[in-house]
């Protein structure tokens, strides 16, 4: 599903299949009826409520952003966002080459099994995730929760378990960006390297690495496009403690319950900038990897 | 994979057995009760209307975006991945200054069900068409010449030559919007105001149920949303195997 955000750019020149086929769309009323339909479909659905935001957040020029970034608690929230995203990169990242290797190089029982079984934190909805993960970790009458918190480890309603919660959220975007990449290199060039007598990692380091470096940047940037912006699973195992654990998203509901409409639209301007940066980048760099 | 267990699989599992510990009295009268059942029911009605809207304007957005060239088209594109990538609290407040209360063209529906759809409908937006955009993409323009040429109408290449070999991709998308549309929950809670019985989606029923500690009663429910995910997958797997099979 990360590969949704494929697209061709907008200034780029034309794919060498085009160029072969000049257009020959025939111009019909039908034509411009289906690009009126659609444009303002879009328009209405998105364009002009995203819009209204940064209107919004701008009725009193800067003054809304920056007593937002003077307000200490706001400045935790941003940062645990942040921090969180960060690391939810990270684990995404290192477990996600991981298990696209696995996936793509070897075979094993269970692996289509596998295979599907990434999807489900797409589909699953964040609540349910919230709700799984303090059965298992939570303090109290979770699996595991009691025995970590013995050692002085508490998951739920502190920092690491809002980065599982938000870890577990983005885990398909990675695998699913690096498995088409994996597929397409195939192994023959690590092959040579091994019978010229390099070490596996060596080979990893030398070769899989540098071929997939595009890959791992998408999945790196729709990562944190993910995490920044998660809220239901986060909800649930944060606990929502002013200053403490209280993250950017649950900020922007809180803000807008309290009636601070002002405040939470300045919030929700500052991580939509965020994600729609995410997705020129992404728009962005793509092409370069196809030519 | 132990990793992978630890974080998604073992958690997942916990939900399942915790509404199995309840035994299935529990279980059944959790989700017949009246706002649960009303809940579970108004989410996968609403899902079903907009994954049957999506299936609709998603191939003729893919349409446009591939096979027409204008000014702005561009911009489109931009357009529909932002509601992917909007992070969902946002996404509702972003509906909510349009169509909430201080609206300026004085439409109003929050707090009501129309607002739901309307938060399905814009979360859901990019699967179908990004799912269409690249089979759409793929597909010779020549085998609809032939078409035409050998005397076949518009409508009848769209029926016989594009619309089966489109067909995968839209059922993909749709399994995936409406696997979104049920489990969505940070868009609706600023909107739709959450009302038992009138705009009350399942999600917003779990949570208020791990609120009040009525954990085994969240897990059942949860268990309906997995079994529902769950199908949705196996639905993609099926579809998948069936194009590669195709080749």
């Amino acid at each position: 599903m990360a590969d949704t955000l494929i697209r061709p750019p907008a200034d780029a020149p034309p794919p060498v299949e085009e160029r072969r086929r000049p257009p020959r769309v025939r111009k019909t009323p039908v034509t411009y009826l289906l690009r009126f339909i659609v444009t303002a479909y879009l328009f209405f659905l998105v364009a002009w409520p995203v819009s209204l935001v940064v209107t919004h957040t701008f009725d009193n020029g800067w003054e809304s952003i920056r007593s937002l970034l003077e307000d200490p608690d706001m400045v935790v929230a941003l940062q645990l966002s942040a921090y969180v995203a960060v690391w939810s990169v990270l684990i995404n990242t290192v477990f996600g080459v991981g298990m696209s290797l696995l996936l793509v190089r070897y075979e094993f029982p269970g692996k289509r099994l596998l295979n599907s079984l990434l999807d489900l934190p797409l589909s699953v909805s964040p609540i349910v995730v919230g709700l799984a993960l303090v059965l298992v970790y939570g303090g109290r009458n979770g699996w595991f929760g009691p025995t970590l918190a013995g050692w002085g480890f508490d998951v739920i309603f502190s920092t690491p378990g809002i980065i599982m919660a938000t870890t577990f959220v983005a885990l398909p975007l990675m695998i699913r960006e690096l498995v088409p990449v994996l597929e397409e290199i195939g192994i023959e060039q690590e092959q040579a390297a091994q019978s010229l007598g390099a070490s596996g990692f060596q080979r990893f380091v030398r070769i899989t690495l540098p071929s997939i470096k595009w890959g791992i940047t998408y999945g790196v940037v729709l990562t944190l496009a993910r995490s920044l912006g998660e809220f239901g699973a986060v909800k649930v195992v944060s606990g929502n403690v002013l200053g403490q654990t209280r993250t950017a998203t649950l900020a922007v509901e809180e803000k807008y319950l309290n009636f601070d409409q002002q405040g939470a639209y300045a919030t929700a301007f500052l991580l939509a900038m965020v994600s729609v940066a995410c997705i020129v980048v992404v728009g962005i760099i793509r092409p370069k990897n196809n030519h | 994979m132990i990793w992978f267990s630890a974080l998604v699989l073992i958690p997942l599992a916990a939900v399942v057995v915790t509404a199995i510990d309840g035994g299935w009295d529990v279980f059944w009268t959790t989700i017949t009760n009246g706002q649960t059942a009303a809940a579970i029911k108004l989410t996968v009605f609403t899902a079903a209307g907009v994954t049957a809207v999506n299936v609709v304007m998603g191939p003729l957005i893919a349409w446009v975006l591939v096979r027409d060239r204008f000014w702005g088209k561009s911009v489109l594109e931009v357009l529909i991945d932002i509601p992917f990538a909007l992070p969902t609290i946002v996404a509702g407040l972003v509906l909510l200054s349009l169509y909430g209360t201080d609206s300026p063209i004085g439409i109003d529906i929050a707090n009501q069900r129309p607002a739901v759809f309307l938060a399905f409908l814009f979360v859901t937006l990019p699967f179908v068409v990004r799912m269409v955009q690249p089979v759409l993409e793929e597909l010779e323009l020549d085998v609809e010449e032939a078409a035409a040429s050998l005397g076949a109408s518009r409508f009848t290449t769209f029926r016989r030559i594009i619309l089966p070999s489109l067909t995968p991709a839209i059922t993909a998308g749709a399994a995936l919007s409406f696997a979104r549309g049920v489990s969505e929950y940070g868009s609706l809670v600023l909107l739709s105001g959450n009302l038992p019985f009138k705009t009350e989606v399942t999600s917003v029923r779990i949570l208020s149920s791990i609120e009040n500690d009525n954990v085994a009663g969240a897990a059942a429910v949860a268990t309906v949303l997995l079994a529902i995910s769950l199908a949705v997958i196996v639905v993609l797997d099926l579809i998948q195997r069936r194009v590669a099979a195709r080749g």
